[in-house]
């Protein structure tokens, strides 16, 4: 069985993060804030934070952020709650060191780095019933949700925001097969339901969600080769090895799929001469995929990986 | 222009037609049927004619290429959809109608007159009355819940959901009522439902009111508390048990015959949904016969469980138990992909198999034997080691059990277990537990002061499953309180060890065994004392 390339990938993922002229990194330009996300925390969790320039990376991000208090893709676009997110998350990557245990992190989040970022105005971003838009521009989508309630919960202010609300939109998201979509009435599909499933566990609200039926949806995503697709009769991707994996890791059903077979299957997708991980098997590599594999590994318990939570899509540590 | 439901309909239809392999087309299929359902619309008011063609329908799907998943939810919902009935209702209570409840503060009893299935050991003054409903429901309390007797007032009565989070609703609600100490023997009548109020999650009301009454009597205690020696361990071994004798079965005929509230408002009405059932399960018996396949013996499995549930309370029996046994072992060999999965379901089955009978559950029952006296005395003991169960169900049938022997399983969880709220002595050793998140249930069983989780793999995994399935500071269901209290917050052990100190802190706990775990080295060991400063043995050893 192939072995996971750790040094390949470090190596892929700095590269990528450095090269700033390649085709690639053109076209992801107004997403680079979510690729250093991938490809920071990926980093993470294989233990090679430390290979990157933390000071650059921070006053990178501290030029993205708008008036508003958002952030955008990348400097000179404009801000999306998708990349405000992501900004948090790469900000919380690198204040792991001073955070030893929960409690301090109360404490530590308030007053250091996170002094700027606290002017944010998500809270602006909530409609009268509860949900969520992405900007300014108003589309609605559980997505926008999960990444506010994300957000806030990480800077510890969840409380600035109507929760209830928040949960009973994100209720009327709840399918007849148990799963969410990404509105009311929505089809069922993986990625809406990690985000569903996520803020209402990061609310303590994962008693409306019906487990065993959402589990045997979510367990039957696993197809023969060992991958999981995001909803029935789909090809299977390593991006839904993240994002149904954390659902049924929420839930408490992650044992119902068959874990061995997943592995293989995320390792059947290196690239190994380059480094990098694909959708699927023999496709090309990007930093999105290699993230989300390596972060089901974590998920998997595959040896020499960090710990990394399924609701904030963080390191343990952090 | 907005389309009608009806019209909407009929497009799914022709797309499903064209190609049936049509995941979105069944999703909103389903959407619209439900409102239409609710709607009351004309042509949709009887489900009983509406049910048959969509199973038709499906049929054509699933039939013709059974590895297809995209009819697979459509049938679930079609079947849940015949089988759930609308109203919820009290399934089971404790006390049982018609039963004796002995409260004594010793650990023996002298009454022979009474069962040992319904003495209770209370040194708190006071018993809990649980009631079980057969879905989750709010709004239960003193008004809408009336408990009368003669020494306690109904409004001073404070009933409780049973659930992980601060959630209002639950499954499982819980009272306790408070007895004086002196010689008693009185009647108590719980009547719920007779004001509105008792809504299910689904928004509807209580089905019918009903009421129980059970018998409380008192027996003072005989001796000082404090003369009870420290020195009582409970260990759960072979040895200390005696199988429950066959005398004074006749006693718990009836406490057995009335664990399961019989809801006798089933009215010949509902036998379109036995027909219906009865059609389907002819239907995959086809099916099978021509195809060995995965879904055609999941389907079938579930459609012989819902048969069987529906008939339960008028049979004595769970006619199809073996079958479905049988049917889940083939599923875990045909689809060993999602083994676990058909373990859990297995797992149910068997539970609520040894429960259905008073006949199967007696061979579970053992008597405690002393091992400094050779009385025996003290409450029943319901052993179910070794059974290979991944998961515990059946609760229902399970409110009277005070102490529990689930060692040498495979549980991996025991969401549920809060319900049993009777329990005093548990045992989970040789499980498959992985983390102390995983043991939040019990945090509600307020009597549980003998615990063993001994050999289990707390702290061997690294990613925590049940994490968000608890009440914990990460998931914000913890109050901040907590937060600011000084002495946790000055405490590093406290700190790095905060799911134990969430945990446990509630636990009342004489005696626990934790050796075997990771987790549970020395360090640990003496947080743990520090959490719990009632307990008195650890891992065998006393403490001061």
């Amino acid at each position: 069985m192939a072995e996971l390339a750790v040094d390949k990938h470090v190596k892929y993922i700095l590269a990528v993060e450095k090269n700033k002229d390649s085709f690639e990194s053109v076209v992801m330009d107004h997403l680079r804030m979510n690729g250093a996300y991938w490809g920071l925390t990926a980093l993470d969790l294989l233990g090679k934070l430390d290979s990157v320039n933390v000071d650059e990376v921070i006053s990178w991000i501290l030029k993205c952020q708008h008036e508003s208090g958002g952030f955008s893709g990348n400097i000179g676009h404009d801000p999306h709650i998708l990349y405000t997110l992501s900004a948090v998350q790469v900000l919380a990557l690198f204040n792991k060191l001073d955070v030893l245990d929960i409690d301090k992190s109360i404490v530590s989040s308030c007053t250091s780095c996170f002094a700027q970022v606290s002017k944010l105005d998500i809270t602006g971003l909530q409609n009268e019933d509860g949900s969520f838009s992405g900007d300014m521009w108003g589309e609605v989508d559980t997505r926008f949700s999960y990444i506010a309630i994300c957000c806030l919960s990480i800077l510890c202010c969840l409380d600035k925001i109507n929760v209830e609300k928040a949960v009973s939109y994100i209720l009327s998201c709840k399918n007849l097969d148990g799963g969410f979509g990404c509105t009311p009435g929505g089809e069922s599909h993986a990625g809406q339901i990690f985000c569903c499933v996520g803020a209402l566990a990061l609310t303590g609200s994962l008693h409306y969600v019906d487990k065993d039926l959402l589990g045997w949806w979510l367990c039957e995503r696993q197809v023969k080769s060992g991958g999981l697709n995001g909803r029935p009769e789909k090809l299977p991707d390593v991006c839904y090895s993240w994002w149904v994996l954390s659902s049924l890791i929420m839930i408490d059903r992650v044992h119902w799929i068959d874990k061995e077979k997943l592995v293989k299957f995320i390792l059947d997708c290196q690239d190994m001469e380059n480094g990098g991980i694909s959708d699927r098997p023999d496709d090309a590599v990007d930093v999105y995929h290699t993230y989300f594999g390596v972060a089901g590994l974590s998920l998997l318990n595959y040896p020499g990986l960090k710990a990394i939570d399924p609701a904030y899509a963080l390191p343990v540590d952090v | 222009m907005k389309r009608s439901e009806q019209d909407e309909l009929k497009y799914t239809e022709d797309m499903i037609y064209a190609n049936f392999s049509n995941y979105s087309a069944w999703h909103n299929r389903s959407v619209l049927l439900s409102a239409l359902f609710d709607k009351k619309a004309e042509g949709f008011l009887l489900k009983e004619k509406v049910l048959p063609e969509e199973y038709e329908f499906i049929h054509q799907a699933i039939f013709t290429d059974p590895d297809d998943q995209s009819g697979w939810f459509y049938h679930l919902w079609l079947l849940d959809q015949t089988v759930t009935t609308d109203s919820p209702l009290l399934a089971s209570s404790w006390p049982v109608h018609g039963s004796d409840v002995l409260l004594v503060g010793d650990r023996c009893y002298n009454g022979s007159a009474f069962s040992p299935f319904s003495a209770l050991h209370s040194d708190s003054g006071s018993f809990p009355i649980v009631l079980y409903f057969n879905q989750p429901v709010g709004g239960v309390n003193s008004s809408t819940v009336t408990v009368e007797c003669g020494f306690n007032k109904n409004e001073d009565l404070l009933w409780k959901p049973l659930s992980a989070s601060n959630s209002q609703t639950a499954r499982v609600w819980v009272a306790h009522l408070k007895v004086p100490s002196s010689d008693l023997h009185s009647t108590v009548e719980v009547s719920v439902g007779h004001t509105k109020g008792i809504i299910s999650t689904r928004g509807f009301e209580y089905g019918h009111p009903s009421m129980f009454s059970f018998k409380v009597h008192v027996q003072p205690m005989e001796r000082d508390s404090s003369q009870v020696s420290v020195a009582e361990s409970i260990s759960l071994r072979e040895e200390n048990f005696k199988v429950y004798g066959k005398q004074s079965e006749e006693s718990i005929i009836d406490s057995f015959d009335q664990l399961i509230i019989k809801n006798g408002h089933e009215t010949t009405a509902s036998n379109w949904r036995f027909e219906a059932l009865a059609k389907e399960i002819e239907c995959f018996r086809e099916l099978l016969s021509l195809v060995d396949c995965k879904i055609g013996k999941l389907t079938l499995a579930r459609l012989l469980k819902a048969y069987d549930a529906m008939s339960y309370p008028f049979a004595n029996k769970l006619v199809h138990s073996e079958e479905v046994l049988e049917l889940y072992s083939d599923l875990m060999k045909l689809d060993p992909t999602h083994y676990q999965f058909y373990k859990d379901e297995r797992s149910i089955v068997l539970l609520q198999k040894v429960t259905s009978s008073k006949g199967s559950l007696l061979q579970h029952c053992f008597q405690y034997k002393d091992s400094v006296s050779s009385a025996i005395c003290g409450p029943i003991c319901l052993r179910l080691n070794n059974l290979s169960l991944s998961r515990m169900g059946a609760f229902e049938k399970l409110l009277w059990v005070q102490m529990l022997d689930l060692s040498h399983n495979e549980l991996q969880s025991i969401e549920g277990l809060e319900a049993m709220q009777l329990l005093s002595c548990l045992s989970l050793r040789n499980n498959k537990l992985r983390s102390l998140t995983a043991l939040e249930p019990l945090r509600k069983l307020k009597s549980l002061r003998i615990l063993d989780i001994s050999y289990n793999q707390i702290g061997d995994h690294s990613i925590d499953t049940t994490r968000y399935v608890c009440s914990s500071p990460l998931s914000h269901s913890v109050g901040s309180e907590l937060n600011r209290d000084e002495t946790v917050t000055s405490d590093v052990a406290l700190i790095n060890n905060w799911e134990a100190f969430y945990i446990f802190k509630d636990f009342n706990l004489n005696q626990l065994d934790i050796v075997g775990n990771t987790i549970a080295d020395e360090k640990f060991k003496s947080v743990l004392v520090k959490i719990m400063p009632k307990l008195k043995q650890l891992d065998g050893k006393l403490l001061d």
